[in-house]
């Protein structure tokens, strides 16, 4: 297969999005048509890397490498293994529901969908990244578009403030990353930033404990690690809903993914020695986070730091070291990605005509909406871990890796899924069911097909994948292993 | 055939939910079609599970009509599928109701296909767990039942009466009702869970034949990763042996966990009700019997003291609860608490008396056990049935609201004390023989508190004939004079098969006795 599957994938959407810039900004709905026809190219492409993959064979798949510096020993290498496709396909449902869900942005589109691939391109490109300067290079492509996507076409009232504090957030993160990296890169000998050279690189146990945190942290603060998760709310809140999506759905996998690639595979010495603090800061996430959840008025922040919560499951079934945790963490980082994009895009559907998002406001939505309702209650129960779903499919192998692992945190971090049950059924109670104000009877308009399109999409995964786990579990527990290899082997 | 015979067990596992796909896709506005195309696909697991239960062979040793497939291999879970004799009464018990459950509800106007594909989604889920032979199987579908029956009582219950919760706040009492049944029965899933997991953690697999072999002799230590605290087998046995009891106890209900159950019932539209008391109260009694017994027979026989005491409690406190009440719903829902203490009874007995001298003593007890978990949900079904009959003509539950109703409804009169009679066990009909049979099982074993239940059997008389007397004897009330409050033929139809299996396991009881009974004394050696 010598078709440069990966790198199409990767540029597909910077290419279209430069394209769509040059339709005349008027002609809204070629755009739109423009912008779903790429999103639909870069779905379809990355569901047939997901097909074609050999799951038999395992490993890297779809490798190309060129040189691009040698003279600072970097390359462009691209690849897929178990973990990182999922995620890969994951961006590409994201990218395709996201531009269904913003049909109806009206002020200059064009230069929207224009961000928008920019920033999908650079999260497919960290996901494929084999080199570790080319991983750093489309993580920023990827962080930048977000303070332009939030900062013009987000919330008002927050928008410039939010804006502002996640890119500084994530800048800052990165750079504490990227001195991780270049000290490995220094230190090595190899002068080489290719990941699986590095791999090899045979770092002293000393090196790796004291490097370890700085490229986990640095990369977490993407994936919300408690305590640096402070950006996620506001930013999740501030930004139009697609970016929403995007945000919650695909850049916190970004951030645990760089700090599992980067971090564990190749300082996993340094994992094994800080792997209890992440244990204990990530089950802080995982209830804290749904302890806040539930106290929040704004339907969106609800939302918001119930991906703060569920990341928190990501980090644990890392920090477990061993197959099963990583497998969950794997498949949570999939389930909840397209959990979130749901449940964003059902609360921009009702903001949109509600124009509110105070959950004390809102109720009765299921007689207007009842598509909507019935897809968010598909993702409440994902995200409470209900079996019959993805989230029950994810959630199941982190706990069993919890148990082999740190018993105590795994009964800590099941409060968190009782927590989450009761947030998400006062939110589908208050929102959904009940009465509806009088202000708004009559004026609450139904959902379009798009939006049901999205919705449609995105619950039928988490229900597909939750009762028939073999299409994509065994793919992620190749990937896993291939990460207790590195860790040597628990 | 050959095809229908070896996949038989998934074929009525998954035809509801094929069915409920088929329900949500008709149009809306036509109700007369969405019933009976819901009617007549809830009817194929019934044909089904008949079949099913001529082919089954008593006599043979181990499940049957075994099915296994890969499903999700990464944690060592497989679809593995199987009955033997208690599953097999079980299913049939679960596809019977369900059709008349559904014939019931052809008052339902509102969201008639949402309500009617969630019905046939609780029959899969219900069905999963009789059928599952794989730990996370069972829990999978364990859980799936709860949600369709949340929503159909959260959305259908009855649609007047308050409750006060925190604060001063006050709810309607089905939001209530649903949501205390779903926060209660999911509290005791998660140590259910977590003891799966722990079971899977030591084992290796979720296989419960797998597991039943390599349990008894499991003996190293789970370990601790870097920590230098190991957990002593035994310790994990018994705390996943607590987990267990306390999900299973939940959902049978054992006094005091029932609270959940009077509010729900009371609640629920009357087909919730009857599926409610009519099978899901089962699927706690199951557990114990399934995977409690076998898994833990030390630690059961330990509990079995406390069981049996909490199960004379749930007799006796049952019965005098029942008696007590001005809600005809409520009444009978209090008499499920008192019925169902009889079964754990007979579990209780089994878990003392395995491997005993008295083993025999406590196949009969577990056999009446059984058989009590299908009278029970027989004549609970068809109790709450009636009663619904008697709401959607009188708008009210309340007792006092009735009185000499006889003549108005003489045949509905007459069904009502038919199965007003099952429920109280007058001998001839299906409760006495179950009751017996626990009765006879435990008193050697458990005399004390046997003999004590009998007051529960007194005071259950005693709540019946206040239900009868209250509803159909005494003085017409002058409310009701003129109306028209006779059962119709629907409902009619309805309550035979009901009627015809009581009176028949209760005049002979061996073609449904010798099934469960094979499966009973392999249980208890």
């Amino acid at each position: 297969m010598d078709f440069p599957l990966l790198t199409v994938i990767v540029f597909t959407p910077i290419v279209s999005g430069l394209l769509i810039l040059l339709i005349p900004g008027e002609r809204k709905t070629e755009i739109r048509i423009a912008a779903l026809a790429a999103a639909t190219f870069a779905l379809l492409l990355s569901l047939g890397a997901y097909i074609i993959y050999d799951r038999s064979l395992g490993g890297y798949q779809f490798v190309q490498i060129f040189t691009w510096i040698p003279q600072l020993g970097i390359s462009y290498h691209v690849g897929v293994d178990g973990m990182s496709l999922p995620l890969v396909l994951l961006t590409g449902i994201v990218i395709f529901t996201g531009v269904l869900i913003s049909w109806g942005i009206d002020d200059r589109p064009r230069e929207f969908f224009a961000f928008l691939f920019v920033l999908a391109s650079g999260v497919f490109g960290v996901f494929v990244s084999l080199d570790l300067f080319q991983l750093f290079f489309f993580y920023e492509i990827a962080v930048f578009p977000m303070y332009l996507l939030i900062a013009i076409w987000g919330w008002q009232v927050t928008r410039e403030y939010a804006a502002m504090k996640l890119t500084l957030y994530l800048f800052i993160g990165s750079l504490v990353a990227l001195v991780g990296g270049l000290a490995m890169y220094y230190t090595s000998g190899l002068g080489t930033f290719d990941l699986l050279a590095l791999q090899e690189a045979g770092f002293s146990t000393a090196f790796q404990r004291l490097w370890f945190p700085f490229v986990f942290f640095g990369f977490a603060v993407l994936g919300g690690i408690f305590p640096f998760h402070n950006w996620s709310p506001d930013g999740h809140v501030a930004a139009p809903t697609a970016v929403s999506m995007f945000h919650a759905g695909v850049l916190m996998k970004l951030g645990a993914f760089a700090a599992l690639r980067v971090g564990f595979m190749l300082l996993p010495e340094g994992a094994r020695f800080w792997s209890p603090l992440i244990l204990g800061l990530a089950t802080v996430n995982v209830v804290y986070g749904a302890f806040i959840a539930m106290v929040q008025t704004d339907f969106k922040y609800v939302i918001g730091f119930s991906s703060v919560s569920h990341m928190g499951l990501v980090m644990l079934g890392f920090a477990t070291l061993n197959r099963e945790g990583l497998t969950g963490a794997g498949l949570q980082m999939f389930s909840h990605g397209v959990m979130t994009a749901l449940f964003f895009a059902v609360v921009g559907v009702v903001y949109d005509r509600a124009h509110t998002r105070d959950i004390p406001k809102l109720g009765g939505f299921s007689k207007v909406m009842p598509l909507v309702a019935v897809a968010f209650i598909v993702g409440g129960l994902a995200s409470m871990g209900m079996p019959g779903f993805s989230g029950f499919i994810a959630e199941f192998p982190i706990f069993m890796g919890l148990w082999k692992a740190q018993p105590v945190v795994a009964l800590i971090a099941a409060l968190g899924i009782v927590i989450t049950a009761a947030y998400i059924m006062r939110v589908v109670g208050r929102v959904f069911f009940g009465k509806m104000p009088a202000e708004m009877e009559g004026h609450i308009s139904r959902e379009t097909a798009l939006d049901r399109i999205a919705l449609g999409v995105l619950a039928g995964i988490l229900i597909l994948v939750g009762v028939v786990p073999s299409v994509m579990a065994p793919l992620v527990a190749s990937g896993a292993d291939a990460v207790v290899r590195l860790l040597g082997g628990a | 055939m050959e095809f229908l015979l070896t996949h038989l067990l998934s074929l009525i596992l998954f035809t509801p939910v094929a069915g409920a796909v088929v329900v949500m896709m008709l149009p809306r506005e036509q109700a007369r079609l969405v019933r009976w195309v819901t009617l007549w696909v809830s009817l194929i697991p019934l044909a089904l599970s008949l079949l099913l239960w001529t082919h089954f062979q008593a006599e043979a040793p181990g499940f049957q009509f075994e099915e296994k497939a890969v499903w999700y291999e990464a944690v060592h879970s497989s679809y593995h599928l199987g009955v033997d004799g208690i599953s097999v009464t079980m299913v049939l018990l679960t596809t019977l109701l369900t059709p008349l459950a559904i014939l019931i509800s052809w008052s339902i106007r509102q969201n008639l296909r949402a309500y009617m594909a969630l019905f046939l989604l609780l029959e899969t889920g219900m069905l999963g767990v009789f059928l599952a032979l794989d730990l996370l199987l069972f829990f999978v579908f364990w859980e799936i039942g709860l949600v369709p029956m949340y929503f159909l009582i959260n959305q259908w219950g009855s649609e007047h009466g308050e409750r006060e919760i925190g604060g001063g706040q006050k709810v309607p009492a089905r939001n209530y009702a649903s949501f205390k049944f779903l926060i209660y029965t999911m509290a005791g899933s998660l140590g259910l869970l977590l003891a799966i997991q722990m079971i899977g953690s030591a084992t290796g697999t979720f296989d419960l034949e797998e597991i039943t072999l390599r349990w008894s002799t499991l003996s190293e230590s789970l370990t601790l990763l870097g920590l230098p605290i190991t957990l002593p087998i035994g310790t994990v046995k018994a705390i996943a042996f607590w987990a267990f009891v306390v999900a299973f106890a939940i959902k049978v209900p054992v006094w005091p966990f029932h609270t959940w159950l009077p509010d729900a019932h009371t609640e629920a539209p009357t087909a919730g009700s009857m599926i409610l008391a009519g099978v899901l109260l089962k699927l706690g009694a199951y557990g114990f019997l399934r995977l409690v017994l076998p898994l833990y027979p030390a630690e059961a026989r330990s509990f079995a003291g406390v069981l049996a005491l909490l199960a004379t409690l749930a007799i006796i406190l049952g019965a005098f609860a029942s008696w007590g009440q001005d809600d005809f719903k409520r009444l009978v829902a209090y008499s499920s608490v008192n019925h169902m203490g009889f079964v754990v009874l007979g579990i209780a007995a089994a878990a003392y008396a395995r491997g005993t001298l008295a083993a025999a003593d406590a196949v009969i007890a577990v056999n009446g056990a059984v058989l009590q978990m299908f009278n029970h949900g027989l004549s609970a079904a068809g109790m709450f049935l009636l009663v619904g009959v008697l709401y959607d003509r009188t708008h009210t539950r309340n007792l006092k609201d009735y009185g000499g109703l006889f003549p108005l409804a003489p045949i509905y009169g007459g069904i009502l004390l038919f199965t007003a009679m099952a429920s109280l066990g007058l001998p001839g009909l299906n409760g006495f023989i179950s009751e017996f049979m626990v009765v006879r099982g435990t008193w050697p074993i458990f005399t004390v508190f046997t003999a004590v239940s009998m007051i529960g059997l007194l005071i259950t008389g005693a709540s019946i004939l206040k239900g009868l007397k209250m509803v159909l004897h005494g003085p017409l009330n002058p409310k009701w004079a003129g109306h028209s409050l006779e059962i119709n033929g629907r409902e009619v139809v309805a309550m035979t098969p009901l009627m015809i299996l009581c009176l028949a396991i209760g005049v002979w009881p061996a073609w449904i006795v010798s099934v469960i009974n094979s499966t009973v004394l392999r249980l208890i050696p």
